[in-house]
């Protein structure tokens, strides 16, 4: 059975148990090149293409449209030519899908929770023990979830490692301090308390603020920025959006403020509300987002600018969503001169997801040069 | 952090958390310390079915035994909440609360009323609800339709862990009497529950299935025996939506029509008697403020109109099941989609 391979369902972030198949995107005998988008999954929380971890040539599809499968259930089955049809009924009919219970093992050591200053921080380490990490930092009132779709297929060819911040996610309802710098600061010490030197930074919105001070702070610490969407490269924000979102306290305030993150406001499903809305009940969150999206965001303004004062002694990669109705796309005119900038037309605030397999090309090209 | 742990554990955590941060949180009830007097350690019981166990070690003398008189301590708690405690008195089976009407629906829920609103009285009554436990007629009632019919009362029976924390930490913040209603049957039901403190609001409902050719309207263990239904219908193409009430007062009539305008078919499913139910109620709601959404009658899953009978099959047969779920589901969609 060497030369048959088979397509898997995938799994994106720590939840996912099954998901749906849309649709098929390509025919019997396409011959798939790694990075292909082959077909379209959607999962409780949202709906993205599954690209090709793998090359071949594609023989049969095993899951038709409409179905809903456990992570790891066999999708399609690729093989050369040469193989026969029956070689490949009897690959399909002997597949078993591995347990979810492998997946429970997994979880459990994916999680990790580490004691920085005394905020207790949640992070996850995934990929190869050895070389320079990728280290992603999610934005306000985000957690490491918001790089479901980028964490995995990065995890290929780099250690990467992503964290909740300080007062976000299932880390401590705490903040070492209000503006950028101090949690850029806490970054690093974060940073030191899990033996990281130096890192390629990954950082979305507030979190791209959050990993340009990290450079400026500590030059050596960074070996690239990947910026998406990020602030502090200009001074405008929809503060009503921060705002909103730290308040709103039913599905049915909070829907319309998640709706505004995407260009595709159906990406917004049940599951990524109620998900939201579970951290926000949290005993404290409102007080503290409110406290900190004043102090960062306040009156549509934001306080600090660091992706503008970033000089060249590192590459920068900048990614923006032109239908970001959070911060403006036009910020990218103020990028620095020697960085690399990619702006989608079809992507809101959170391209990395919208866009996630472009993102994650954008991404390893930038830090493998 | 989130970790799994089963609904009995959700409501101790909830009482401790709160105990420890609000000292105005007091808990009495009968053997809820259970240890008082005996030899060994003084919380050894921690109430019937050890929902309190180790909380008596933590918080000490607010946690009370009283004595076998439910007239008696659940009017003592109304009082301190009056005097400005915050306390949670186990009922134990809430099927006892014959003996504390006055307490309750005559004291409790008509002082805000009666006082110009001035009088508060944030009392938490909770104990078991439901049948399933071989426990007879006069411990495994679904009572939740007569708490729910008077005014100043608020009830709420979960259905998860999760919520069981939430709902019952808000309980105990709210201002007005709630009665928390806990299924017996899914004290050892487990599911990811954060380790701090949250709160869900009294009120909202909870869409716990997506679907768009039936609604499934319901709450506490019948939610289980829904998406047991959900999953057999799927099979065969029918997509049921299940709406889980979480609070039966206030009720959020929002979400009720919301789905019943979404899907245009209604199955109410209650472990409840069927005469003036939480199923009748939701039903007539839909009947008059949706009956323009609705393509087929409104159908109803509730218990007989019978006591909860203690022999074992008889019991089974007498809570309603996925197969009468799947029937009705049927019945409402006449076979279409």
């Amino acid at each position: 059975m060497a030369n048959i391979t088979p397509i898997v369902m995938p799994k994106w972030g720590l939840s996912m148990q099954e998901g749906t198949v849309t649709s098929w995107l390509v025919e019997v005998g396409t011959q798939i090149k790694v990075g292909m988008p082959i077909l379209e999954v959607e999962t409780d929380k949202i709906a993205n293409a599954v690209e090709a971890p793998d090359p071949g040539l594609l023989r049969k599809k095993v899951a038709s449209d409409g179905e809903l499968l456990p992570v790891k259930a066999l999708l399609g089955v690729m093989a050369d030519s040469d193989v026969t049809d029956a070689e490949i009924d009897e690959y399909v009919a002997s597949y078993i899908t591995p347990s979810s219970d492998d997946d429970g093992v997994e979880e459990v050591s994916a999680n990790t929770f580490i004691d920085v200053n005394g905020i207790n921080i949640r992070y996850v380490k995934r990929g190869a023990d050895n070389g320079v990490p990728i280290l992603f930092i999610h934005g306000f009132g985000g957690d490491l979830d918001n790089w479901l779709f980028n964490i995995d297929s990065l995890a290929d060819k780099h250690p990467v490692i992503a964290l909740d911040l300080p007062g976000h996610g299932q880390s401590a309802i705490k903040l070492p301090g209000k503006s950028i710098t101090d949690l850029a600061k806490f970054v690093i010490d974060f940073m030191k308390a899990i033996n990281v030197d130096k890192a390629h930074l990954v950082g979305h919105s507030m979190g791209g603020a959050v990993a340009a001070k990290i450079a400026l702070l500590d030059a050596n610490r960074v070996a690239t920025l990947n910026l998406i969407c990020t602030a502090g490269l200009g001074e405008d924000i929809n503060s009503s959006y921060t705002h909103g979102f730290a308040s709103s306290e039913s599905k049915r305030e909070l829907k319309p403020f998640l709706e505004l993150l995407f260009a595709d406001s159906s990406l917004v499903g049940r599951q990524m509300v109620d998900d939201v809305l579970k951290y926000k009940r949290l005993d404290g969150v409102t007080n503290l987002l409110l406290e900190l999206g004043s102090a960062l965001f306040g009156k549509g303004k934001q306080s600090e600018q660091p992706v503008k004062e970033l000089t060249n002694k590192h590459k920068i990669l900048i990614i923006a969503g032109e239908k970001d109705q959070i911060i403006p796309p036009q910020h990218v005119k103020n990028a620095p001169s020697h960085a690399k900038v990619e702006v989608f037309s079809d992507a809101g605030h959170m391209t990395q997801m919208e866009k996630a397999n472009e993102v994650n090309k954008l991404i390893i090209g930038h830090v493998s040069d | 952090m989130a970790r799994k742990i089963s609904m009995k554990q959700a409501i101790n955590e909830a009482l401790d958390l709160e105990m420890s941060a609000d000292p105005t949180v007091i808990c009495l009830g009968e053997d809820i310390v259970g240890g008082a007097g005996a030899d060994g350690e003084r919380d050894a019981w921690g109430g019937v079915l050890g929902v309190t166990k180790g909380l008596y070690a933590k918080h000490g003398d607010r946690l009370m035994d009283t004595p076998l008189s439910e007239s008696a301590y659940i009017g003592a708690a109304i009082g301190a909440a009056n005097c400005g405690m915050r306390p949670v008195a186990e009922l134990m089976f809430l099927d006892f609360m014959g003996v504390c009407f006055d307490q309750m629906f005559n004291q409790a829920a008509k002082f805000k009323y009666m006082f110009g609103g001035k009088a508060h009285t944030p009392v938490v009554i909770r104990g078991m609800v439901g049948a399933g436990f071989r426990a007879a007629a006069q411990h495994s009632q679904m009572l939740t339709p007569l708490f729910t019919h008077i005014p100043g009362l608020k009830v709420v029976c979960p259905s998860t862990p999760y919520d069981t924390k939430g709902l019952l930490i808000q309980s105990i913040r709210d201002n007005d009497p709630v009665i928390f209603c806990e299924h017996k049957n899914l004290y050892g039901f487990e599911g990811e529950v954060p380790e701090g403190s949250y709160t869900i609001p009294l009120g909202e409902a909870n869409i716990v299935r997506d679907g768009k050719d039936c609604s499934i309207i319901t709450y506490g263990l019948m939610v289980h025996r829904s998406l047991e239904a959900a999953a057999i219908l799927a099979k065969e193409g029918i997509e049921v939506e299940i709406l889980d009430l979480r609070t039966l007062s206030p009720l959020d009539v929002d979400s009720i029509l919301e789905t019943v305008e979404k899907t245009g078919r209604l199955v109410c499913v209650d472990e409840a008697n069927p005469r003036c139910s939480i199923a009748s109620d939701v039903s007539s709601i839909v009947a008059m403020h949706a009956f323009k959404a609705l393509k087929g009658p409104i159908q109803m899953v509730t218990a007989p109109h019978t006591p909860v009978p203690f022999s074992p099959i008889l019991e089974d047969l007498y809570i309603p099941n996925a197969a009468q779920i799947v029937e009705a589901v049927k019945r409402a969609t006449g076979g279409k989609k």
